[in-house]
């Protein structure tokens, strides 16, 4: 702390460095205060727990803004994503940090970070002319012509089979959000000391048992942290799944049917929100988003920190 | 000990053989499963991608629908110029914070601005949009570059800031000794010493923040908004090719879905070559 400040030039230097970098503590102050202010029209309207359960979102006859379809629109299909990606990406991370040799570790290291880095649109653009008229005509379509032949009374619940809807989105976002669980779960593995493996293996266990016993337990907490950033990712994502939803008002109680989440509704309709109260009903949206968002984004990294601290102090 | 024991066990031992293979197999088809779409989208870019993708392309504004041809020059310059502009504004932010974070750790604000800054780079980017839809867009009364330069900015910051960050910390600690044992002050140590040893890297990093940035349209579409035409003004609405490609993309024009598929081989090419360039940046 003292040589901080013993210089002129150092003082000046720890100055404007603070200042700059304060920068950051601002923005994210900035972006709850603005995005709290922005929905305060809405959110006082329709109440701050009215908003968040209402199912009615009609902007033009009635001006009722109820939030809940988008909401659980997010929840279900950020979760579903979730779990869906959650054991290929363990998978990856396994493979990578235990099994495969290092050129081809390497290998898939930048494929996963790749598969992050590739935009969100491009995703889209192919689930749109791609994976949309697969998931139609080899899932969609047999399942409903299966299931109004033998269980009509499922018919209510699969929607329309049109490709474009819940189910398209969250297999599409499975697959973006792998990395982020992967990447994480790796780290974590790779961090768990030799040792360990090499007493699992003295005793005789075959690789599995040293995994299962030996490394994955003390692996647990960064895994967690990945999956938490992952879903992070998910709840937030947009554009690719704007492309492929189908983007309904209705609550998503269909699977194939379309549905909407806090992200792509809010990438809908801002641009033809004319008034005032739909514009602040959407930005309202948005501060959910941005509480949610930024509670998961500290949970994932308080996990983190604790897998940090135990990977030193088991070393 | 008996036969009958001897058998169970190495029964019992050939069970575990096998389900440690099955395990590895199972390993092995989530790896698979886990890169497969890459595979797919990679795949069709490539497919699609190049047939669309001609001089035309580079050189030509995009067409009405219905008329033939034309490219996406307007979006290809205004994703260079929104995207740069983005950069410049981050740039003193994110690098200042990496700085504070690495070399000054015992700074009070350091653990806050990490904290803040990891939380800030997993916010949904369409957030960031918002933002600067209120900050800027609202107050100047239009859709503008500028707007989008400030959502894209204030979206590299935390990326640009965590890069610092790491590569500084990799800078050795024997240099900063050397500097301060020669009478440097600390922050002549850190500008002339730690920064030009860490270059490589920080130059790594920032292109990485910029490819993130080219490749997002979530807070430009009511920030910057789109324009069909090649613009330089930066008051204006302008295109960007993320921005485009998913009208092209949602439009019912076959044209135009060819052009929606030369824009994302560009995106994905630009995607692919800066990271293996901060690859091979980071390896040197």
């Amino acid at each position: 702390m003292k040589r901080l400040y013993t210089h002129f030039g150092d003082r000046l230097f720890a100055l404007v460095l603070v200042l700059l970098a304060s920068g950051v503590i601002l923005a994210a102050f900035l972006m709850a205060y603005e995005l709290y202010k922005g929905g305060s029209l809405a959110l006082s309207k329709e109440g701050f727990w009215g908003f968040l359960v209402g199912v009615k979102w009609d902007p033009v006859i009635e001006k009722s803004f109820g939030a809940w379809p988008y909401v659980l629109g997010t929840l279900i299909v950020s979760l579903s994503a979730l779990f869906l990606s959650f054991f290929p990406a363990l998978a990856a991370a396994i493979f990578a940090a235990e099994y495969a040799p290092r050129w081809l570790a390497q290998i898939i290291n930048y494929l996963l970070d790749l598969t992050a880095a590739v935009p969100s649109v491009v995703y889209g653009l192919w689930g749109i002319f791609v994976m949309a008229p697969w998931i139609r005509d080899h899932l969609m379509l047999p399942t409903y012509l299966w299931a109004a032949e033998q269980a009509p009374w499922l018919l209510p619940f699969l929607g329309n089979p049109s490709g474009y809807g819940l189910l398209t989105a969250i297999l599409i976002l499975a697959a973006m959000v792998v990395p982020f669980t992967a990447a994480l779960a790796r780290d974590a593995i790779q961090l768990v000391p030799k040792e360990q493996r090499e007493a699992a293996y003295a005793l005789g266990a075959t690789r599995w048992e040293v995994l299962r016993l030996a490394v994955l337990p003390l692996a647990r907490a960064g895994i967690l942290a990945g999956a938490f950033l992952a879903l992070a990712r998910a709840m937030g994502e947009t554009m690719a799944v704007t492309m492929v939803i189908g983007n309904s008002h209705k609550l998503p109680y269909t699977l194939f049917g379309g549905a909407a989440t806090m992200p792509s509704v809010i990438a809908n309709e801002f641009t033809e929100a004319v008034e005032d109260l739909h514009l602040s009903a959407l930005i309202a949206v948005g501060f959910y988003l941005f509480v949610v968002s930024f509670l998961v984004n500290l949970l994932a990294g308080y996990v983190l920190r604790r897998q940090e601290a135990l990977a030193r102090g088991v070393r | 000990m008996t036969n009958a024991a001897a058998k169970t066990k190495e029964l019992a031992l050939r069970a575990r053989y096998r389900r440690d293979r099955f395990m590895q197999a199972l390993v092995g088809l989530g790896t698979v499963l886990a890169l497969l779409v890459l595979f797919l989208v990679m795949a069709y870019a490539l497919l699609k991608g190049v047939s669309a993708l001609n001089l035309d392309f580079f050189t030509h504004d995009m067409r009405p629908p219905g008329e033939a041809g034309g490219g996406l020059r307007q979006a290809i310059v205004g994703t260079l110029i929104v995207d740069g502009l983005a950069l410049l504004l981050a740039l003193p932010f994110g690098l200042a914070a990496g700085i504070l974070m690495a070399e000054y750790k015992e700074h009070p604000l350091a653990p806050v601005v990490r904290l803040l800054g990891d939380t800030m780079n997993g916010m949904p980017a369409i957030l960031f949009g918002l933002l600067a839809f209120i900050l800027v867009v609202k107050p100047m009364g239009g859709f503008s570059a500028l707007s989008g330069s400030v959502a894209l900015g204030f979206l590299m910051v935390p990326i640009i800031a965590r890069a610092t960050e790491g590569v500084l910390l990799l800078v050795p600690r024997e240099i900063r000794e050397a500097g301060l044992a020669l009478g440097l002050p600390r922050w002549r140590v850190i500008l002339s010493l730690v920064l030009p040893t860490a270059r490589a890297g920080l130059v790594t990093g920032v292109m990485l923040a910029f490819a993130r940035a080219a490749g997002e349209a979530a807070p430009l579409l009511f920030t910057a908004f789109g324009n069909p035409f090649l613009s330089f003004d930066l008051l204006k609405p302008m295109d960007t090719l993320p921005l485009r490609l998913f009208q092209f993309a949602i439009s019912p024009y076959d044209d135009w879905h060819r052009l929606a598929w030369g824009a994302g081989l560009v995106l994905f090419a630009l995607i692919v070559l800066s990271s293996a360039l901060a690859r091979l940046a980071i390896r040197r």
